[in-house]
């Protein structure tokens, strides 16, 4: 019984523990660099030097910052619903965290290999607005409320145009499990293999309506400073504000890392000799978030109204044309289409 | 499986304690929140139950989609929680009788049902058993190859539900200045700036 009970339940459990607790570790390390690499690539384009004082090339600065916030007061306002002004970074960053659970960072390197992967993400990811809802919500002030109210409909409005892109590349395959999703895209001819070619006209759709999704320049509208202060973050400050920045973050590399699995291959090497594995991986996000990085620096905001309609007259149309035209071409077996 | 039977417990009991809640709470928005629990727990029991694919259905569209149109709605309510507990004592007894009345109602309706004992076996039939074939594409086979004229027609008699709800608030008002994108796309530099020479001391 004692030894039944330690072999089933007690270490399988502190295997999966582990697990969480490393991958968390060494995102949230990441994490730390590339918004160091954020940072330094808006500078680079503004012509300023960046974060340079804290640490070797200022590599340290985001290490500095994470302790300023820490040690910062929590104000809570009068009026805020305190128990939900609270839940609201929390679940902003929970969430965004266990998005990871089912990203392969290499052949069989992944958590839990759910069947249903990419259904799991696409609900965690819409699951996210909350976080902002709430917050916006629950500060019970008029710029974080705007905020809140905006983000509903953004991240509504773009999920169905991420969804219907999803689908075009679930045909392809003809599986929802993630690890399936990159070893269809293992072909003889490297990087002309992966799915970005046949599906090329999705992929530029894919990376704006993640950009909207998660909130990011030039669809930040839920926090645009120049007339909504910070929206639903004005409220937050120290640990909480922390929070919302790192969940924030974390839904964009996840972001990243979901542009590398399903058009680029994920952890597979590019040219057909070298041998494929995390390096990859890790390379090919860390492209991705610079194109982010970039997107930032150089597009100017979009005004509100410009982004619903871009969201439902543009995007959907396309993307709900796609997946016809791809379900045609996969059935009538054109080549790359129909893999599975 | 102990493990099982604990997360059942558990997702069972969140279940109804937060749908008691939804009814319970007196700010709407915590009852939408705690909505959102109960669609969560549901979508843990459906896990346990190996159907995994409807579980994440029901998390993207009912908590992903149909809460935050909720929540969006009620969060704009400017709703007077002092009024409206007044208002609670007068008409609960009304509320409660209907309620009774109701319960009773579906207790003799329900209380004479029983399966059939053909039942087993035609449950059985549509669908392959549950572990040789994934529950994503034993549904898919079911809505698309065996049922598709009525899964189609679903999806119809839904599309002429939006419709419909689109046209009976639509309304166009006259007099309003709208925007019309083309136009303002190919506005050229010189139809909207006139650029002067204004001579000192005079005005345009």
């Amino acid at each position: 019984m004692e030894t039944g009970f330690w072999s089933a339940y007690a270490w399988p459990g502190i295997v999966i523990l582990a697990q969480c607790l490393l991958v968390l570790v060494l995102l949230l390390v990441a994490l730390a660099f590339l918004l160091y690499m954020d940072r330094k690539v808006w500078a680079a384009v503004q012509l300023r030097r960046g974060p340079n004082v804290v640490g070797p090339f200022g590599l340290l600065q985001s290490f500095a910052d994470f302790l300023k916030f820490v040690f910062k007061e929590i104000i809570v306002p009068a009026g805020a619903d305190k128990t939900v002004f609270f839940l609201a970074p929390l679940m902003s960053f929970v969430l965004a965290a266990i998005a990871w659970a089912v990203i392969p960072f290499a052949d069989g390197w992944v958590i839990s290999d759910l069947n249903v992967g990419i259904l799991y993400i696409f609900a965690v990811s819409s699951l996210e607005v909350y976080g902002v809802i709430m917050g916006g919500w629950a500060s019970n002030s008029k710029y974080p409320f705007l905020g809140g109210l905006r983000s509903a409909a953004q991240m509504i409005s773009y999920e169905v145009s991420i969804g219907l892109i999803i689908v075009g590349v679930l045909i392809s395959t003809g599986s929802l499990n993630l690890t399936e999703i990159v070893r269809a895209q293992d072909g003889a001819y490297g990087f002309l293999s992966w799915y970005w070619l046949p599906h090329l006209p999705m992929v530029p759709l894919f990376f704006i309506s993640a950009l909207a999704e998660t909130n990011r320049p030039p669809f930040d509208l839920p926090e645009a400073e120049s007339e909504l202060v910070a929206g639903y973050q004005v409220e937050y400050s120290s640990t909480p504000y922390l929070l919302f920045m790192i969940g924030e973050y974390l839904a964009i590399v996840l972001m990243c890392a979901l542009v590398t699995i399903l058009f680029f291959g994920g952890w597979l090497s590019p040219v057909p000799g070298l041998p494929d594995g995390v390096f990859w991986f890790v390379a090919k996000v860390t492209l991705v978030f610079f194109l982010f990085a970039m997107v930032k620096a150089i597009v100017p905001r979009f005004r509100y109204d410009q982004l619903m309609r871009l969201g439902w007259k543009v995007f959907l149309p396309m993307s709900l044309g796609w997946v016809v035209i791809a379900s045609m071409l996969a059935h009538y077996g054109v080549p790359g289409y129909a893999r599975w | 499986m102990a493990v099982a039977t604990l997360a059942f417990y558990l997702f069972a009991c969140t279940a109804v304690a937060a749908g008691a809640l939804v009814v319970l709470s007196r700010n709407p928005v915590h009852s939408v929140l705690w909505l959102i629990l109960a669609f969560f727990s549901s979508a843990g029991l459906f896990v346990l139950m190996g159907a995994e694919f409807v579980a994440m259905l029901l998390v993207i569209v009912y908590v992903g989609a149909v809460a935050v149109l909720f929540l969006f709605v009620v969060m704009m309510l400017d709703v007077d929680f002092a009024e409206l507990k007044a208002g609670m004592a007068e008409h609960l007894p009304v509320g409660l009788l209907i309620g009774v009345v109701l319960l009773t109602q579906l207790a003799l309706a329900l209380g004479g049902w029983a399966f059939s004992d053909a039942a087993p076996a035609l449950r059985e039939a549509p669908a392959e058993a549950v572990g040789q074939v994934h529950n994503a594409r034993a549904l898919g086979r079911l809505i698309y190859d065996d049922y598709v004229f009525l899964f189609q027609a679903a999806g119809l008699i839904l599309l002429v539900a939006m419709v419909g709800a689109i046209v009976l608030t639509l309304r166009h008002r006259e007099g309003i200045k709208r925007q019309d994108v083309l136009k303002q796309i190919h506005r050229e530099r010189h139809e909207a700036v006139e650029l002067l020479d204004v001579k000192p001391g005079q005005g345009i």
